[in-house]
């Protein structure tokens, strides 16, 4: 090929790069992070207490008062909560996809919310996160860490992509069902009022403190998640090829399955099992970033975001009284789409 | 001139099932190689050792004259390219991305593609006849479309070493020619390349050597006429060949020969 012409097509190739990364994508992010924050804004707005947006942002920063209590120890914790939460969730999914190389692998489908959930209701209910408060978080994370193992070996042994959530739902389960024999032999007596909450998953009457325990392994699980991004992308021609060309699939298995357990377990230890976020944020987002798995984590962080957000203020405006649980709104949505994703993926095949 | 790949009485296999026994072969830049052997001869097993996908039990195996325990993964990525059987994309991203995806082992850790890369990406979508239609998606390609751009990818490593597993399988007859073409192009070009085929006509035809495998030995090597003799055919393959000069049968065999 003459070189005017290959000088050209590398030309066209750049722009259209360019193109697709500034023109395309980003604005999807960014519209993503402002939704996020938006959500958030909102989130911190409703309340059983009638206090005005003036007064609620003054309290943000007042020294004393109702409106500061209710600012900065229920409002705010529970919205950022939501976000972190959400965070935490839609990376994980988006990662989880992106390893498996299967649009079902979600961390509630597959039972690591459960399995961390379990962990958590161990250490909260037994006595052990009164020991130190990052008993809890990290009660958690090991549950998530067990089940992510577990399925991570099941796909080395070559699970098929069904096999492989079908173990998953077994896990979760077992995991709830454990749950629910651990609060029933819980020695505290509120155990097993609070069961649904840790099953299904709520923000509710959740504090700084919370928040400030499941931030910083969300966080990091987040950035090793982020981290593994690009070999995520060297998968997609299977795990032989990605070895081919460089890529330490081992390593990268044990980084992402650690990265989701940081993330899922700190989440679920300050709300309970919140489920099927991770399913469908990265699932919708897909198409806007080329289907590469690489591209994805970071936005389907913040649209887990602003969806956990989103249904939090809805459960909120459905039933001011604080009797719906927001992993019940995400069930109610996830749910369904779950089995048309499964409806859809059977008919392509 | 020296061998880019050695295998030095080689010998591997999986867990209790041993697969390659002392196999030695070299392979020559600037050649196309055809492995050829019966199901489970240990063909692919061969390139997954070359490529240090699977340990030696014994023996050694060197890639351009060097241990290749003594690769770095990285830098035997860039040495090496693979193209696995059955290869296919697990996400449906545009044609391009998967290309590029070749040019990993060239590129930093959070380094974009360099004008380098891209231009090694656009150099390979076109050896492979793939540019019209790069911006597409995997899922949206005829199957012998992406066949081209699995090939396209391990093309854009711009490796000196190529190994190329069953390509031809799912293949029409005129993109079965193409790909052969392609391989022949790169070995031209200087890249040893390494071919394992049923096809034993597209073998003979398209590989300046052949090394036959028979359960995880090798059986015989040389230009085809050698390699392919009758007493091979019959026991590794368990079949007799019909030779061009005894063509005077009664039902013709139709071989796809030459691209229109």
């Amino acid at each position: 090929m003459d070189g005017a012409l290959q000088q050209e097509r590398e030309e066209r190739f750049v722009a259209r790069i360019s193109r697709r990364s500034i023109a395309r994508a980003n604005p999807i992010t960014l519209a993503l992070a402002a939704l996020a924050l938006a959500l958030g804004a909102i989130s911190f707005l409703i309340g059983p207490a009638r206090l005005g947006v003036g007064e609620l942002f003054s309290g943000l920063f007042a020294s004393h008062g109702t409106a500061a209590i209710i600012a900065r120890e229920i409002r705010l914790p529970r919205a950022l909560l939501a976000l972190v939460v959400g965070a935490a969730l839609g990376a994980s999914g988006a990662a989880l996809q992106g390893l498996f190389r299967n649009p079902l692998a979600d961390p509630g489908v597959t039972g690591v919310t459960s399995s961390a959930g379990f962990g958590a209701v161990v250490a909260m209910y037994f006595g052990f996160a009164a020991i130190n408060p990052l008993v809890l978080p990290a009660s958690a994370i090991a549950g998530a860490l067990a089940t992510s193992t577990i399925l991570y070996f099941l796909s080395r042994s070559g699970a098929e992509r069904t096999a492989l959530i079908l173990a998953g739902a077994a896990i979760a389960s077992l995991a709830t069902a454990m749950t629910a024999l651990a609060m029933s032999l819980a020695p505290n007596p509120y155990a097993i009022t609070e069961m649904v909450r840790w099953m299904m998953g709520s923000l509710k009457d959740c504090t700084l403190a919370d928040l400030a325990l499941a931030t910083p392994p969300v966080a990091l699980g987040i950035v090793l998640l982020m981290v593994s991004a690009r070999n995520l992308d060297a998968l997609t021609l299977g795990e032989e090829a990605a070895q081919s060309l460089g890529v330490d699939v081992h390593g990268l298995r044990r980084r992402v399955v650690i990265g989701v357990a940081l993330a899922t377990g700190a989440a679920t230890a300050a709300a309970g099992a919140v489920s099927f976020v991770g399913l469908v944020v990265p699932h919708l987002l897909r198409p806007f970033y080329g289907y590469e798995p690489a591209r994805l984590i970071w936005p389907s962080s913040l649209g887990g975001a602003a969806l956990v957000s989103a249904a939090d203020i809805a459960v909120r405006l459905i039933a001011p009284d604080g009797q719906l649980l927001v992993g019940v709104m995400t069930a109610m949505i996830g749910a369904p789409f779950f089995i048309w994703l499964i409806l859809r993926m059977r008919r392509e095949t | 001139m020296s061998a880019a790949l050695t295998f030095d009485r080689v010998s591997a296999g999986y867990r209790d099932r041993p697969v390659l026994s002392g196999v030695s072969v070299a392979i020559n830049p600037g050649r196309v190689t055809g492995l050829v052997g019966p199901n489970g001869a240990g063909k692919t097993t061969l390139l997954r050792v070359a490529l240090g996908l699977l340990d030696t039990t014994l023996g050694d195996v060197h890639v351009l004259e060097r241990n290749l325990r003594d690769w770095s993964r990285e830098a035997r990525a860039r040495a090496m390219a693979y193209l696995p059987q059955d290869a296919d994309a697990h996400w449906p991203i545009a044609a391009r991305a998967l290309v590029a995806l070749g040019r990993m082992p060239h590129r930093a850790s959070f380094a974009p593609l360099s004008s380098e890369d891209m231009a090694a990406v656009e150099k390979a979508l076109a050896r492979c006849d793939a540019a019209q239609f790069a911006a597409r998606r995997m899922d949206e390609l005829s199957s012998g479309e992406r066949a081209r751009v699995l090939l396209a990818r391990a093309l854009a490593t711009q490796a000196s070493i190529l190994l190329v597993d069953e390509p031809a399988a799912h293949l029409d007859p005129v993109h079965q020619l193409r790909l052969m073409e392609l391989l022949r192009e790169e070995a031209a070009q200087g890249a040893a390349v390494v071919v394992t085929l049923h096809d034993l006509a597209l073998a003979s035809r398209f590989c300046d050597e052949i090394v036959v495998l028979q359960a995880g030995r090798v059986i015989s090597q040389g230009v085809a006429s050698d390699a392919l003799s009758d007493r091979v055919l019959a026991d590794a393959f368990g079949i007799a060949a019909l030779k061009a000069a005894e063509l005077a049968v009664e039902r013709l065999p139709i071989i796809p020969w030459r691209r229109l």
